[in-house]
């Protein structure tokens, strides 16, 4: 019997807003444990909520970017449950009337396109963290309680492992783009859970699922969906039946455990939220979001084909994040060659990033920089080779590359003045070379090139030295 | 007339003058509080010291210029449910019983800035759920008109200060009726505003959806020089209305020549005391000679308000109570456990029984499988009632109702009995319901000697017009300010 997965995925992303959703404490990460906090945030009595306008504009944006209606009436609700990472004991989420349905997002595997529908988005809030490492026993960090999140709900149309990293991927590069969020998976800025069952291939029924909870890396959600696809799959054909759960995975071990069954499911007493009005959002509003929104990945794919002419592939790699794009683009501005910068931003800066521990986000080279750097090259004022070396030394000093070929004498040696008196001397010192030449044998033109680079510690021309050693051997032959 | 018996416009007379000082203001109702405090039990907390050194150092200000505000150097008490910086806010609870906010509630900020002079906080029904202040996890306090008869609630402190001339205002919230029940209970003019009239912002939640900020006074026109300082958009309270600013003294003393005014049948129903009825019947016929028009109105909904109201409002609680988990302050058990024993016994130890009550309650409502029989259908409850007032406010511009349906009751008469206790807010709780505003003005005393409170009421932002109409019945009938047989010394 063959089977077939399907997967419903919940993708949490943090928003990137300056402050909280409800108070104005920084949302910053990585700061001391309970320094951004204030009543609000810490939920203390009396205070209120005011919600950030920001946040239903990155939600707004989020949702155009996803292909998603926005709802012009919307509410946030309360959902009740009780864990000290939650100061007020509710968080406050959307339930039945959220801010954006009904989007979708092509992916594509192994060259196959697919389009995964979008149930809902909805605006909530973040919950603190508990810190169980102490020796004082578990406490308490609220510096996230109340950094804004949207809760991306997908319809079951998720076939696989792959299709499931692919949608995140797409996701990711898509809100990446629009400004809503860094996406960054390792400060949980973007969490996935996953909801899964099996079936037999060619059935419609959706049969019993189990929902596995906070997925924080593309490799766990893979791992994740492999494993559990496979555990059910062997449940089933020990005739087995799937038991309504939710549970945990664990990265360490590569597998999951049951969290909680169906009957210990928390019932959230969802109801609106009484002290916050409802986000109404006229059309012209919404508008203006949609036209304001960036040009979205695929389009800067196609359009990177089109206007510049790159193959596909490289679209597809300098497309990958914003801000690779945007780096490509400003050097594209600056110097009209756009499949050398494109070679070079992926040959030649990978590596370097790794090497120094950096990103295309903290790269310590400016895209006038690399620009310099090509067109040395590109003038024959430095060779390729140098090329490569001196783009090392811009990423360990930040150094502008003509600097650094000044500084370190590394500029080709065009002068056919300078050089002529050097080949002059070279050609008269090895006169069995230009014997050998006159007999035929043209491989001792690469000595002489050799003797010629050794003489100039590399900085010859190349090109230029040998059309002088042509020129000059003929002379002493003549 | 002792100072400590006069109403804030008269001490304004007379600080305007100069023929007092602050400090002599205070000190007087100090006094007062020296000498009856301990018969009311109106306060859980006392700053008398704090106010005596703010009135001396106003005092020495006012030297050098004219008073600002109208509540500038008037001792004032707040409710316990109101956050005030560095002083104990408990709400009357033992789950609070340590807590000292780091802020304000926006009506204490508003009020220092004005130049109020606090006295202290005032006791509560526990958390505001009750009606009679023997909630309080601290004291009962006792009616100045009768020590053995309860104030009401569940702002009993606070009508008690006001009626005792233990403060010349005090605030209350109103979330089922809780300012105009006591009001009525105690004889003074207690207001609930418009829903989002005044901040919440600092009042600690009971129903987020019906509480409001009101004051307690001894007359009228107090109340509306109380309502200046205390209206007005705070942005921190999304529910608070953005509004321009209003004199609300300005209209007192318009009269209410062609008013119409409504009396509907479902006010005056069974289990209505007759010296009540009778009193209203006595200012209906007041209201007529003063020319206002009286005319029959009708309600269809209103037998299922009290029902949507212990609905709406027991579910809100259970939600706005679930912060009290002994983690981050106030109360937590001794000896526990693990987490859920933790929050378990924090709970049920720090929590009083009525507000466990209504926590379940409200809980149970919310539940999957009862939401839409319970809190939906008390939404849509609500809807309705709300249509009704809009419907009966086509054919009249104020609803006069008695406050509540008896006198103030006898101290433990009805504590073993919650329902019975809930049918006291049967003509208040209607108004939290539809978010209009409501005031209690006394009207008369029953045969023993308690005080008859008479509700006004009108349409969402209608104070203006009650306050004019509470003002010709103050003024023609005489009853304001009035005095509670309770003696110098208790």
């Amino acid at each position: 019997m063959e089977y077939e997965i399907v997967i419903g995925m919940e993708i949490h992303i943090e928003l990137g807003t300056k402050t909280k959703i409800f108070c104005s404490c920084p949302t910053e990460f990585g700061q001391d444990e309970n320094t951004h906090t204030c009543p609000v945030c810490l939920g203390m009595p009396g205070v209120l909520p005011v919600l950030n306008e920001k946040v239903v504009e990155y939600a707004t944006r989020a949702g155009l970017a996803l292909n998603c209606e926005i709802a012009h009436f919307s509410k946030m609700d309360r959902k009740n449950y009780f864990y000290p990472d939650l100061p007020k004991a509710y968080q406050t989420s959307q339930f039945d009337l959220p801010i954006c349905t009904g989007g979708v997002v092509g992916i594509e595997v192994d060259g196959v396109k697919k389009d995964i529908g979008i149930t809902r988005i909805h605006i909530e809030e973040d919950a603190g963290k508990l810190l169980h490492e102490s020796a004082d026993g578990t406490l308490l960090d609220v510096n996230r309680c109340g950094v804004p999140l949207i809760e991306i709900v997908t319809e079951p149309d998720l076939r696989s492992a792959e299709e499931a990293r692919a949608f995140a991927e797409k996701v990711r590069n898509i809100l990446e783009y629009t400004g809503v969020s860094d996406c960054k998976m390792e400060q949980g800025s973007m969490r996935f859970d996953v909801n899964l069952s099996i079936r037999e291939k060619g059935s419609e029924v959706l049969e019993t699922r189990t929902e596995m909870k906070n997925l924080n890396s593309f490799r766990a959600l893979i791992r994740a969906v492999q494993y559990e696809s496979k555990r059910q799959i062997i449940e089933i054909k020990k005739g087995h039946t799937i038991i309504q759960e939710t549970r945990k995975w664990d990265d360490t071990k590569g597998s999951s455990s049951s969290l909680r069954s169906k009957e210990e499911a928390h019932d959230y007493r969802y109801f609106p939220e009484p002290d916050l009005v409802p986000i109404v959002l006229e059309p012209a509003y919404i508008e203006k979001i949609k036209s304001e929104l960036p040009e979205l990945p695929e389009a800067k794919k196609q359009r990177y084909i089109d206007e510049y002419k790159l193959p596909e592939y490289d679209a597809g790699v300098l497309t990958t994040t914003g801000i690779t794009a945007r780096f490509f683009e400003d050097a594209v501005a600056l110097y009209n060659e756009p499949k050398q910068i494109s070679n070079w931003m992926m040959v030649e800066i990978p590596p370097l990033l790794k090497e120094n521990e950096l990103s295309m986000e903290n790269i310590s080279i400016t895209p006038a920089q690399l620009v310099e750097l090509l067109k040395l090259v590109k003038n024959n004022e430095i060779s390729g080779n140098t090329g490569k070396e001196v783009l090392k030394e811009m990423f360990s000093t930040g150094k502008n590359p003509g600097d650094i070929v000044k500084e370190k004498g590394l500029a080709q040696m065009s002068d056919t003045g300078e050089l002529e008196a050097i080949i002059e001397k070279i050609v008269s010192d090895n006169p069995k070379s230009v014997e050998d030449i006159g007999a035929g044998n043209d491989k001792a033109y690469g000595f002489l090139t050799g003797q010629v680079m050794k003489a100039t510690k590399g900085k010859a021309n190349a090109q230029v030295a040998n059309e002088i050693i042509r020129a000059v051997v003929a002379k002493h032959l003549a | 007339m002792e100072l400590s018996q006069k109403t804030i416009h008269q001490i304004n007379d007379l600080l305007d003058k100069k023929e007092v000082t602050v400090t002599e203001v205070t000190q007087a109702v100090v006094n007062r509080i020296n000498a009856v405090e301990k018969a009311t039990d109106a306060y859980l907390s006392l700053q008398t010291e704090a106010a005596l050194e703010a009135a001396q150092a106003l005092d020495n200000e006012l030297s050098g210029r004219a008073k600002k505000t109208p509540l500038e150097g008037i001792p004032y008490g707040l409710k316990d449910n109101m956050c005030t910086k560095g002083i104990l806010t408990t709400c009357a609870s033992k789950m609070l019983y340590n807590f000292n906010p780091p802020y304000n509630a926006e009506v204490y900020d508003r009020l220092s800035e004005e130049g109020g002079i606090l006295l202290g906080k005032t006791n509560m029904d526990e958390f505001a759920m009750g009606s009679s202040t023997e909630n309080s996890a601290y004291k009962k306090t006792r009616n100045p008109w009768d020590l053995n008869k309860v104030p009401g609630g569940s702002s009993g402190g606070s009508a008690v200060a006001v009626a005792a001339d233990t403060a010349f205002y005090t605030l209350g919230s109103d979330t089922g009726g809780s300012i105009r029940q006591p009001a009525s209970f105690c004889g003074v003019v207690g207001m609930k505003p418009t829903y989002g009239l005044v901040s919440r912002y600092g009042l600690v939640a009971f129903a987020s959806s019906l509480d409001q900020i009101g004051p307690f006074t001894k007359d009228v026109e107090d109340c509306a020089l109380v309502l200046n300082a205390i209206v007005g958009h705070d942005a921190k309270d999304s529910t608070s209305l953005n509004l321009k600013k209003i004199d609300y003294t300005q209209p007192l003393k318009q009269g209410v020549k062609g008013l119409k005014i409504g009396v509907a049948k479902e006010f005056f129903g069974e289990g209505l005391q007759p010296e009540v009825r009778k009193s209203l019947e006595d200012a209906i016929a007041i209201y007529k000679t003063l020319g206002a028009s009286i005319v029959d109105v009708s309600f269809q909904h209103l037998d299922y308000a009290l029902s949507a109201y212990y609905m709406i409002s027991s579910a809100e609680a259970s939600s706005n109570l679930a912060r009290y988990d002994g983690i981050r302050y106030g109360f937590r058990a001794e000896e526990y456990n693990d987490l859920v024993d933790l929050y378990k016994k924090t709970r049920s130890q720090g929590f009083g029984d009525e507000v466990k009550r209504r926590i379940m309650l409200g809980t149970y409502a919310l539940s999957s499988g009862y939401y839409d029989a319970y809190y939906k259908k008390a939404m849509q409850v609500r809807t309705i009632i709300k249509a009704d007032f809009d419907q009966v406010f086509g054919g009249c511009d104020v609803l006069l109702t008695p406050t509540a349906p008896t006198t103030a009751f006898g101290i433990g008469e009805k504590t073993s009995n919650p329902l019975e206790m809930y049918l006291t807010d049967i003509y208040t709780v209607p108004v939290n319901i539809a978010g209009i505003p409501g005031v209690s003005i006394p009207c008369g005393l029953d045969n023993n000697g308690m005080p008859i409170g008479m509700q006004l009421l009108g349409p969402i932002l209608s104070e203006e017009t009650l306050l004019k109409t509470a003002w010709a019945f103050e003024h023609e009938s005489g009853l304001t300010n009035l005095k509670a047989p309770l003696g110098t010394e208790v």
